[in-house]
């Protein structure tokens, strides 16, 4: 017997991830605002009467007219359209029990399907605490479906739910499939709303808490304030309390270097241990503590719920761009990476607003960059205070400033030139606030981090040991112009000496091509080549090996440089085109070129 | 009245989804809007404000003035 096909549906943010996860032992993201899940996704699980479950998590949908990317997704499976899959055996529709009367009417246009289907009244924990109180064998008789309550984070929140998915699964009482036309949206919100006045016998006014903090959080005044000290904070943590643990994981880099070149015989394999492996993988992964706190602060914002209340405070000034204030979270989600950026893009109804998203979302900083960054303002930006300010953190956020100021600009022209079109309208819902679940918090976290090491020991690893046999050999070479990597780097030289760049750095921008923090291994592999110390840092190297003018010119390429092909990968199979590819692809690299090109030599004719 | 002339702080019912444009106002009903419905303005967005924050039952939804503007309300005393 095949598995029995179940397909999650309800409102963005019911709770439907979470309840998947619970279920299968997935790791599907979760997060509190709407658009988490912009994809169909799958599990099994089994229930206690021992029957194959396929559990389909899909996006939220308030509807079923399905009118953005994500919505469609989730309403051509729940209808079995388009001759891909057929319709699921049956609906778990979750509603927040915190609001049932707002969402009701979701449930009984699905009901009309006349699918198969059980009504999970889901956060009942939650609403409870408000003191919502909910008649729910009323509800059940109402609806003529059955209906459970559950609190989808716990295992014993689950426990009626699944005892009610076998009933349904044995008994598959279909429902009354509408016939002809579903009735009018009108009279079906009006009979939900008649239910709802009987089912629901407590419901007393919303979330006191996410009312006072919102009272704060969105005022006019000091919402902007709360915004931008937010962002201060999580940039001054990245760059302030990683300090010690990054001290520490480069020194024991640098003791690793000595150990082995103390134990180890002169010779091939010594060289490709000190210079290749250790310098290539240790300039990257000492970046590690970074990356970690960069990404608890934006998973800690989005699991608490501030994320929507960030694009509401950032509507007014995304409007006069042209674009929605729903692309700050894809724009905000960049600055960790730009794939889920693009991904959760897809709530974006106008396709055209999408695009235009789309197209900046490389502009924000992600964390790859951060690598890149850290180690040039480290190595070249005194450590000076400057009012009450360090000079260091004035660049680093003046870089990420560029990038924004730059996504801004390039949004607004292409929405008066190739992506035109009509200011769409925003109806977003903000979530109660919660506390992050630890749970969820720390696989999140360590999924990311893992992520980061494991590229730091697969394709870094192998970069540095390709690039230390090219820059090694061959022997004979007097100097690193005459290796391999040599060769090949001074066939891009020319195209880059006009903008500051020397051969190392040519070197290290073509395997820095497939992602932006393994040009920092390879400039870590090449340097170390030429250097006699082993403990000393990829930093004190290029201080002695690298002009001002040319390290201001390679930050200035980095916030633009379209650097990674996973990015682009995402981009054109989002976009659906090659030719938006190549259009973002040319239009970054431009912009990289003239703005190195542009500082370079301004900062060479200011005398730096 | 209109949603969007609702003060900050008052509730008010909806009394009637104007119809201007049928897919707006399939999208206002799907997201929750109904007449009778409780609504309270919240708060106005920063730098011109015309983007609104408001109590939807239970909810907070985001709109903007020419959606809002769509949705007639009378004020509850």
């Amino acid at each position: 017997m095949s598995a029995f096909r179940l397909a999650l549906v309800g409102a963005p943010n019911s709770g439907k991830s979470t309840l998947f996860n619970g279920l299968t032992g997935g790791r599907a993201k979760v997060a509190n605002y709407a658009g988490v899940t912009v994809e169909r996704r799958s599990g099994q699980f089994t229930t206690p009467a021992g029957r194959s479950v396929e559990l389909i998590d899909l996006p939220g949908i308030y509807g079923l007219s399905a009118r953005s990317l994500d919505e469609r997704i989730a309403v051509d499976v729940i209808s079995g359209r388009e001759g891909i899959e057929d319709a699921p055996d049956a609906l778990l529709v979750l509603i927040d029990a915190a609001d049932l009367r707002t969402h009701l009417h979701l449930a009984l246009q699905l009901k009309a399907l006349g699918r198969p289907m059980l009504l999970v009244l889901n956060m009942i924990d939650l609403a409870e605490r408000d003191g919502v109180v909910i008649d729910v064998a009323k509800l059940e008789q109402r609806l003529g479906v059955p209906v459970v309550t559950t609190c989808a984070t716990r295992k014993a929140g689950r426990v009626a739910l699944l005892a009610r998915l076998d009933e349904l699964v044995a008994a598959r009482p279909m429902n009354e499939a509408a016939n002809g036309a579903i009735a009018d949206l009108r009279s079906v919100q009006h009979e939900a709303r008649a239910i709802a006045r009987e089912a629901i016998l407590r419901e007393p006014a919303m979330n006191k808490l996410t009312r006072a903090v919102d009272r704060v959080v969105l005022n006019p005044f000091a919402g902007p304030f709360v915004l931008a000290g937010m962002l201060f904070l999580m940039f001054q943590a990245v760059f302030t309390w990683a300090e010690v643990p990054m001290t520490l994981i480069e020194s024991g880099f640098g003791a690793l270097g000595a150990w082995v070149s103390a134990v180890l015989p002169d010779g091939l394999v010594k060289g490709l241990i000190v210079d290749g492996v250790i310098a290539g993988v240790g300039s990257v992964v000492v970046f590690l503590p970074q990356i970690i706190i960069l990404f608890a602060f934006i998973l800690a914002l989005e699991a608490s719920g501030y994320m929507a209340r960030a694009a509401f405070m950032m509507d007014e000034l995304m409007l006069r761009v042209g674009l929605n204030g729903r692309a700050f979270i894809p724009l905000l989600s960049s600055f960790a990476c730009a794939i889920p950026g693009m991904m959760s893009a897809r709530t974006i109804e106008n396709e055209n607003d999408r695009l235009t998203t789309i197209l900046v979302a490389p502009l924000m900083t992600c964390s790859a960059r951060i690598p890149v960054y850290t180690l040039i303002v480290a190595a070249f930006i005194p450590p000076r205070t400057v009012g009450i300010f360090n000079l260091q953190g004035l660049v680093m956020f003046g870089l990420y400033l560029a990038g924004i100021v730059s996504a801004v600009l390039v949004a607004f022209v292409l929405k008066r030139t190739l992506t035109r079109g009509r200011p769409q309208p925003l109806l977003m819902e903000m979530p109660t606030y919660k506390l992050p679940d630890p749970r969820d918090f720390l696989i999140n976290l360590s999924m990311r981090a893992w992520a980061f090491l494991r590229r730091a020991g697969t394709y870094i690893f192998w970069v540095s040991v390709g690039l230390w046999f090219l820059a090694s050999y061959p022997r004979s070479a007097s100097g690193i112009r005459d290796t391999f990597a040599g060769m090949l780097g001074s066939w891009l030289e020319p195209l880059l000496r006009p903008i500051g760049f020397n051969l190392e750095i040519a070197i290290a921008l073509v395997p820095g091509l497939a992602a932006r923090e393994v040009a920092v291994g390879a400039l870590g592999t090449v340097y170390a080549l030429q250097s006699t110390d082993d403990t000393a840092g990829l930093a004190q190297a290029l201080q002695s090996a690298w002009s001002l003018p040319t390290a201001l010119a390679f930050l200035a390429w980095y916030v633009f440089a379209p650097q990674c092909l996973a990015t682009l990968a995402v981009a054109r199979r989002e976009m659906n085109s090659w030719r938006w590819t190549a259009f973002m692809v040319g239009y970054l690299l431009t912009m990289a070129y003239v703005a190195a090109g542009a500082t370079y030599w301004t900062a060479r004719w200011a005398g730096l | 009245m209109k949603l969007t002339d609702l003060p900050t702080g008052r509730k008010a019912r909806v009394s009637k989804i104007v119809l201007e444009s049928t897919g707006l106002e399939t999208k206002l009903r799907e997201v929750g809007f109904s007449e009778g419905d409780e609504v309270e303005m919240l708060a106005h967005g920063p730098f011109g404000g015309r983007t609104l924050a408001v109590r939807l039952n239970r909810s907070i939804i985001a709109l903007r003035g020419a959606e809002a503007a769509m949705i007639e309300v009378e004020e509850i005393s």
